[in-house]
């Protein structure tokens, strides 16, 4: 029988240690949605969406009251809307037309987030991957709530490298279509390389055609819980610091799993993944960067933190694949800078640079994540960051994102507010040398060698 | 039936329990087993309880017995016992 020390422990994990569950996430096929008119597309979409989703909010809510666990998002993802839109559109218009649907069907529902607006264009495009891509500022720029993401590269295919540089351009643009709200389209744009089918967390959420109908993720999250745990391990050797990160991350993930599993049983849908990530926020005791200095980093970026951040990673996915029976999504630990308290400071205070970010995406999940740039920025620059991010993930078999946002009158030093989970961000330094002629020499970058891993 | 586990976390006083088993008998939730402790002064207890014959819908009985607690002066959680299970055992 459960006694009064352990119902005091999991308490306090979620009252002080801001342990939660970061979302629940409905993935929709709309593959059924098809049709040749657009209004009727339209139509199928909405449709689908708020039939599904219809109670997925209030049933969050439920959740959250019995078990005494808040569950901070409930968001949508649907299959990308370039596979389904073929036949409909012909238009930036007819393009911006469902992601106008899709911001409606997700304010209806009530989620804060709708996933999906992508395209996979890791070998090449289409003319409607094109079209959908080149959509993106508006599409973002005229509505609330709709995400969108570009895969532009995997281990199996190699890099798109026109898909690259147009990402580049387009990453610009949409900074420019919101530069009124400090060019926040930006935060809602994720580019892939190797994205999974089943990731629950947004920008980068879509439902990938490997997934059923409609599926339950579920993403826990919890660096609150696992900086408090080795508070208690101050100055013990590696051992005793990995079992630590190991237990704890199995005890949240458990609550992962319980919620998935009850969310599924209520809502009528299958239980898809539960994704281990720990998702940092920018309230104070709910960072990674604070587990990375815990470890006994004077600031994150110093050296060592790659090395404590991949022991982090690998440690967190040994605990929590045996507290779930599905694992999935992303899985490990997010070092977004503007939505982490602890790597917004070590950025002002200099110990953290996007050259060492790069170096941390080697050995996490994801990748360069809102992270503020110059909105002087060249294109042709993002697009080599972007090029250098996807190698990372192409090379080693893992998923890696570029997440930038390059702020239209900002410049190095500079505060940009994004408000709520978004957070803040100080702007950030890019390597001011050039790279566009290596991005506009067009085409792939073909896939690496699976063996002479060296 | 899954179980339900009561806490009551706060400053003790006077008829903190009695208050507490008032409530539940009055909805017909039945007391099963009950831990209590004094840290520094604070009054800590854990109840586990069965509301199977409960006619009121479990939010609401987590909103009166905040209710409650407000009232006394302590905090009351009740949750449903599964969160502490998965995350404690096997």
């Amino acid at each position: 029988m459960i006694n009064i020390f352990e119902v005091n422990e999991t308490n306090s994990m979620i009252e002080q240690e801001k342990l939660d569950v970061r979302t629940i996430t409905l993935g929709i096929s709309l593959l059924d949605c098809c049709d040749g008119d657009l209004d009727a597309l339209n139509r199928n979409i909405y449709a689908k969406i708020t039939r599904l989703a219809r109670n997925l909010v209030s049933t969050g809510r439920e959740i959250e009251i019995e078990y005494g666990i808040p569950i901070v998002n409930k968001r949508i993802s649907v299959t990308p809307v370039a596979l389904i839109a073929g036949s409909a559109c012909s238009s930036l218009e007819d393009f911006v037309s469902i992601a106008r649907t899709l911001d409606k069907a997700a304010a209806d529902t009530g989620v804060n987030f709708i996933g999906g607006y992508s395209a996979i264009v890791s070998k090449g495009m289409t003319r409607i991957d094109e079209l959908l891509i080149r959509s993106i500022p508006r599409a973002l720029s005229s509505t609330e709530r709709v995400c969108s993401s570009v895969n532009i590269g995997s281990t199996k295919t190699g890099i798109n490298m026109d898909a690259v540089r147009l990402m580049g351009e387009m990453i610009k643009e949409t900074a420019e279509a919101t530069k009124e709200q400090n060019s926040l389209g930006c935060a809602k744009l994720v580019v892939f390389c190797n994205a999974p089918d089943d990731n629950p967390f947004m920008a980068g959420a879509f439902h990938g055609i490997s997934e059923a109908d409609a599926v339950i993720h579920v993403g826990v999250s919890g660096p609150g819980v696992v900086k408090h745990a080795l508070e208690s391990v101050r100055g013990k050797d590696f051992e005793v610091l990995c079992e630590t990160v190991k237990k704890t991350a199995f005890k949240v993930t458990r609550v992962g799993q319980l919620v998935a599993q009850v969310a599924s049983e209520r809502l009528g849908i299958p239980f898809g993944i539960v994704d281990l990530s720990l998702a940092p926020t920018p309230s104070v005791g709910d960072s990674v960067a604070e587990i990375l200095e815990e470890m006994g980093l004077e600031s994150v970026g110093a050296p060592g933190t790659t090395a404590a951040l991949a022991l982090l990673n690998d440690q967190v996915k040994k605990g929590g694949v045996m507290a779930s029976s599905f694992v999935g999504g992303l899985s490990s630990a997010f070092i977004p800078v503007s939505e982490d308290q602890g790597m917004i400071d070590a950025v002002i205070r200099g110990s953290l640079t996007l050259e060492k970010l790069e170096a941390m995406t080697c050995v996490c999940s994801v990748g360069l994540d809102m992270i503020a740039i110059p909105g002087s920025t060249p294109a042709s620059t993002i697009s080599g960051i972007i090029a250098d991010e996807a190698s990372i993930g192409m090379i080693n078999q893992k998923t890696t994102a570029v997440r930038l946002i390059p702020v239209i009158g900002k410049d190095v030093g500079d505060m940009v507010e994004f408000g709520g989970l978004l957070g803040h961000a100080p702007v950030q330094q890019v390597n001011r040398f050039d790279c566009s002629r290596f991005i506009n020499r067009g085409g792939r970058i073909p896939a690496p060698i699976h063996s002479f891993k060296n | 039936m899954s179980k339900t586990i009561i806490t009551v976390v706060g400053k003790d006083t006077v008829g903190i329990i009695a208050k507490v088993c008032t409530y539940l008998a009055n909805n017909q939730v039945n007391v099963e087993d009950i831990s209590q402790t004094i840290v520094q002064g604070y009054f800590n207890m854990m109840m586990i309880v069965d509301t199977s014959k409960s006619a009121k819908p479990f939010s609401e009985m987590v909103t009166e017995l905040e209710t409650l607690g407000d009232e006394i002066g302590v905090k009351i959680r009740c949750q449903r016992e599964d969160i502490f299970t998965r995350m404690h055992r096997i």
